[in-house]
């Protein structure tokens, strides 16, 4: 992959051109499905983008020091990390990558997170040091699952490699690695029943409590750039492997599509669970789980 | 008004995002208040949404008498909502301190203190008067800053006319 491709992918498609609008429609969806059954009508499809505008015109308090520039700096970074990952999906088939691109969109997936509980700490507000300690105890929870589901993918395949990744025919670990993805991913993106650093009334807006205007605007994007990523990643390792990229491109959305539409009516029909149930729920339940899938991978690979 | 401009304006009388308050009042019109954002009512339709932070908020709504005890909080968080922002007194009681006038335990009306923008009569207002007062308020709010500078926090207050 030479340099202008890398800017290509990182900056057009499907990097920030194209994947900040599906980021707005994503978080649309996920406010009208949550709407819908509800039985509401919901918000209008311009929704997110009318948010945003909104945002960036608003006026922040004042900030000096450090912990002021800290502030300005986490959601850049966050929107960033989430950018360049959802930059480094295989969406156009033969578009490149290296080996180990799958590690790298990993780390760079887990920055906003960090990015979130960092800033909640900076921004000295009581309910941001509640919200940042509940995502950092969420974070190591759900983790070790997620990774461990992502290592036995890539160790039933023999690579780290992403697009190898893409064209992996469906087996039996495949399928329990994405499941795995799939239970980790709403407390990844904060959504119900993992809902525990932002619950909001219950503790403010959590890390957010202190953020206003363009900050949060910024905040408003990261979260929906995870979005994109991590149903990105999901619809990676599902879709079927097309060579002409003008299927597997609107294929690849509608997978991810797919993926958004299940985690928000799962999100719509649950309550937020407490953190000590949801620490039991990922050391518990799905660690056995993950622990079958990796297990499964080795002696898959061992057997072969 | 340049393209910019425009556009800012539309979209903040699309999306005002509420934080809510309690001075005092008998939790009548805040169970209003959430019922306008019920399936019924359904406010999101507008782009309401209701924020746990006054950080995030545009539009302060404020229900209750304003209670001495309330005074000191009412004015910090009006300062905390960041510009620019508009205010909604939901109910009879922050308009006109209701059935509780002249009580000495009060420091009403509300716009002794803050300026207020919108009054929702009614002891409670209906759900709909609820979401119409918070689209008047969206579209107040969209005017003032398209016309002038950003309404900073703690700025001379320039809604004073509209009081009742």
């Amino acid at each position: 992959m030479n340099l202008e491709t890398a800017l290509a992918r990182l900056l057009i498609f499907p990097g920030l051109l194209f994947s900040v609008p599906v980021a707005w429609f994503f978080l649309w969806v996920e406010r009208k499905a949550v709407a819908l059954m509800q039985g509401r009508i919901g918000p209008p499809f311009m929704q997110p983008f009318y948010d945003f505008i909104k945002l960036l015109g608003k006026t922040t308090p004042a900030r000096s020091g450090v912990s002021g520039l800290l502030m300005r700096a986490w959601p850049l970074l966050a929107v960033s990390a989430a950018g360049g990952a959802v930059g480094l999906l295989p969406v156009l088939p033969s578009s490149g990558g290296f080996e180990g691109d799958l590690i790298l969109l990993l780390a760079l997936m887990e920055i906003p997170s960090i990015c979130i509980v960092a800033a909640g700490f900076s921004s000295r507000s009581i309910f941001g040091e509640i919200g940042s300690a509940r995502e950092a105890v969420l974070d190591v929870s759900y983790n070790v699952v997620f990774l461990l589901a992502i290592v036995s993918i890539g160790a039933a395949q023999h690579t780290f490699r992403l697009e190898a990744l893409a064209q992996l025919p469906p087996s039996p670990v495949l399928y329990l690695g994405v499941l795995a993805i799939l239970v980790c991913l709403p407390a990844k993106l904060h959504i119900n029943p993992f809902s525990l650093p932002n619950a909001e009334q219950e503790i403010y807006s959590g890390p957010m409590t202190e953020y206003a205007g363009p900050e949060l605007a910024m905040w408003e994007l990261s979260h929906g750039l995870e979005w994109v990523a991590a149903t990105g990643l999901v619809a990676t390792l599902i879709a079927p492997h097309v060579t002409v990229w003008w299927i597997g491109a609107p294929l690849f959305v509608a997978f991810s599509f797919g993926v958004v539409l299940l985690l928000s009516v799962v999100a719509a029909a649950t309550a937020r669970l407490a953190i000590d149930t949801t620490v039991r729920f990922y050391w518990q339940c799905t660690l056995i789980f993950a622990v079958l899938a990796i297990s499964s991978a080795l002696f898959m690979r061992f057997r072969s | 008004m340049n393209l910019w401009n425009r556009l800012m304006c539309y979209c903040r009388r699309r999306s005002p995002w509420l934080f809510h308050m309690n001075s005092g009042s008998c939790n009548g019109c805040d169970i209003e208040l959430v019922a306008s954002l019920t399936p019924r009512y359904d406010a999101e339709q507008l782009g309401v949404r209701l924020e746990g932070s006054p950080r995030h908020a545009d539009i302060l709504c404020i229900t209750g008498p304003v209670t001495r005890n309330s005074v000191h909080a009412i004015e910090t968080v009006y300062g905390q909502v960041c510009g620019p922002k508009a205010v909604v007194a939901i109910g009879s009681c922050p308009a006109t301190t209701n059935v509780f006038i002249d009580s000495r335990t009060l420091d009403g009306p509300l716009d002794r203190h803050i300026p207020v923008d919108v009054f929702v009569p009614g002891c409670p207002p209906r759900p709909d008067a609820i979401v119409q007062g918070v689209v008047k308020a969206a579209e107040i709010l969209a005017e003032r800053a398209a016309k002038g500078p950003v309404f900073e926090p703690g700025a001379a207050p320039d809604s004073r006319e509209v009081q009742l």
